[in-house]
């Protein structure tokens, strides 16, 4: 197993907040719209360093998609930052019609994903999101692991034309990916290669997947895990490259079981090269109020529960 | 300015408004012959626009955005007669493998469209982007758009007419239908708008008022309405109009929001307009 260390921790949301600053160096086209969470999504960098291009909304998310929309017309790159169940199940019509059907550059950025958004519960524990907007034809869908693929997807879809839907989140989280990294949309990461089952992980259970490796080491399994940070389009190739050599699949997501990265891939097994799989996701329910890792264990989704998911996929795989 | 030769191309919107609708045998004939005179005001005498060479950019042109897509077959003939695409592709409207679809959209390609509309309340967000880009471009050309009165029933226009006021949006002459019917009937009935004019000024628009079917009125208020723009406000214009204006069985009654005229009806319609330049 190769070994992943890291020396810092870091929320995904401040690496989206540096991404945001450096795009905006880079290109002068990028603007920013936020309703009403300019702390939350770390927009401040940005904001002080182009105030003429960033956009408070206020809390009128509908009308801040409709107007992202509005603003490519004539040749900018707006990024919308609110929290994902605002950016998502709150506005799906307008990004669908205003969007998503009228083909337009708008970068949907939501931050506080999932469970470890923590102490405010369920009402903005959005488990849903990427099913929604994976759903919508021509959506690009990333949701990255740690700081650095963060603050790196960030730049790379301003540098991508068409609309994206970029999940990060609050918690922090070990940083563990290269801070120099380029990031293509699209492509599967090899974060450790491996011989007996397929660990498909996406956002903040990369990292549960690699301890997960680490503990399966020490059982004997030998556990390839594999990145999608891009849930849409899919790296298809990377997957079927590696089920034909493992033959099992355990899929890890901080999401509903239901219209997830489990779901997306097993589309692929079914359709193209059927093998085994396991989900590791929440299990069609809401969430609740408590700390994001003990929300993680109780639902499920740490590296303990990837360990027994991997044990469970390989009886199935060895019967 | 000509205004008979205005009211000539309203004449011919009009007949292609009720062919349209009546070769598919759907489609909304009420609100868009209402609004005729306005989209014919709009494209052949008030906006800077170039047809000919359509770029979804459109810098350095006047915008048009329409909110109340549903009203499509007017929008789709002016946007044909002033040269955006072939008249005779209308014949195509609501048909299959048409860029003239149902309602308007971006994704088949029509050239004069630049959002998707149909699903109602978003488009003065729209509009209110494209003239905050317009203002990062330095691009001093002006945003319109329309509105249809039922529409201000959905939340996502006031949320955008909090906005555009606190933000001195005022390169944006937003307009509305003011003609008091929806699918389900009056307007005062269905769910009722009380005093437009008050809600807009409290909202911080600067608000007047044309009756969008007299043509010398649309124009005047119309430049009215440039000569106000850059002045710290975005401007709304509440626009009378009867539903069905110039076709008599089809004038003022909600029923004709969204039926198509039988062979009988057509012949009728159109021998109340006649044909000024070629039908399609």
């Amino acid at each position: 197993m190769k070994k992943y260390t890291f020396t810092d921790q870091k929320d995904t949301r401040s690496g989206f907040g540096a991404g945001l600053l450096e795009a905006g160096k880079r290109n002068e086209n990028v603007v920013a719209l936020c309703a009403d969470l300019v702390s939350s999504l770390k927009m401040e960098a940005f904001i002080k360093e182009f105030p003429h291009r960033f956009f408070q909304i206020g809390i009128a998310e509908a009308n801040m998609m409709g107007m992202a929309a509005g603003m490519t017309i004539g040749g900018s790159i707006p990024f919308t930052g609110t929290f994902a169940n605002f950016s998502t199940g709150r506005v799906y019509d307008q990004i669908r019609q205003s969007i998503a059907y009228s083909g337009k550059n708008v970068k949907i950025c939501a931050s506080h994903a999932g469970l470890t958004l923590g102490e405010d519960g369920a009402t903005h524990q959005i488990l849903e999101d990427i099913g929604m907007m994976r759903m919508l034809p021509g959506m690009t869908v990333i949701n990255p692991c740690d700081y650095n693929q963060t603050k790196a997807a960030t730049i790379a879809i301003a540098e991508y034309e068409g609309p994206v839907y970029l999940r990060f989140g609050r918690p922090v989280i070990p940083v563990f990916t290269d801070p120099d990294q380029k990031f293509e949309i699209g492509k599967a990461w090899m974060v450790n290669e491996g011989t007996d089952v397929t660990i498909i992980a996406t956002g903040h259970l990369v990292w549960e997947a690699i301890q997960a490796g680490e503990k399966l080491e020490e059982m004997g399994i030998n556990a390839e895990i594999i990145n999608i940070h891009t849930i849409k389009p899919l790296d298809e190739e990377a997957i079927l490259r590696s089920v034909a050599k493992t033959g099992c699949v355990v899929t890890a997501e901080e999401h509903n079981r239901y219209g997830g990265l489990g779901d997306t891939i097993a589309q692929v097994l079914v359709t193209k090269h059927l093998v085994p799989q396991e989900y590791v996701a929440t299990n069609d329910t809401f969430g609740e109020s408590g700390k994001p890792a003990e929300l993680m264990k109780k639902y499920g989704l740490d590296a303990e529960h990837i360990v027994k998911a991997v044990q469970k996929v390989l009886s199935r795989k060895n019967k | 300015m000509d205004i008979q030769r205005l009211e000539n191309i309203s004449k011919q919107v009009r007949r292609d408004i009720v062919r349209m609708v009546h070769g598919c045998q759907s489609g909304h004939p009420g609100g868009s012959l209402g609004c005729t005179d306005f989209f014919v005001a709009l494209y052949f005498h008030v906006m800077r626009h170039n047809a000919k060479e359509f770029s979804m950019d459109g810098k350095d042109e006047d915008l048009f955005f329409l909110s109340n897509g549903h009203i499509s077959p007017v929008f789709y003939s002016v946007l044909a007669r002033s040269g955006y695409f072939d008249v005779s592709e209308l014949s195509t409207f609501r048909k299959i493998n048409s860029r003239v679809q149902g309602h308007p959209t971006t994704h088949e390609g029509l050239p004069g469209i630049r959002i998707a509309s149909g699903s109602l309340g978003q488009g003065l967000s729209v509009a209110i982007g494209a003239a905050q880009t317009k203002k990062l471009k330095k691009d001093t050309s002006l945003v319109f758009t329309l509105h249809g009165d039922g529409e201000l029933q959905e939340g996502q226009i006031w949320e955008a007419a909090m906005y555009a006021p606190h933000n001195k949006v005022d390169n944006l002459i937003s307009t509305i239908d003011y003609n008091g019917q929806q699918i389900d009937g009056p307007t005062e009935k269905v769910l009722s708008l009380g005093n437009l004019r008050a809600k807009w000024e409290a909202f911080g628009w600067d608000v007047l008022e044309m009756n969008g079917n007299d043509l010398v009125d649309v124009i005047r208020v119309l430049e009215l309405a440039k000569a106000k723009t850059f002045k710290g406000k975005p401007i709304m214009i509440l626009m009378q109009t009867n539903m069905g204006q110039g076709v008599d069985f089809m004038m003022g009654s909600h029923k004709w929001h969204g039926v198509a005229p039988n062979d009988e009806q057509l012949q009728q319609a159109l021998y109340q307009l006649e044909s000024s330049l070629l039908d399609y």
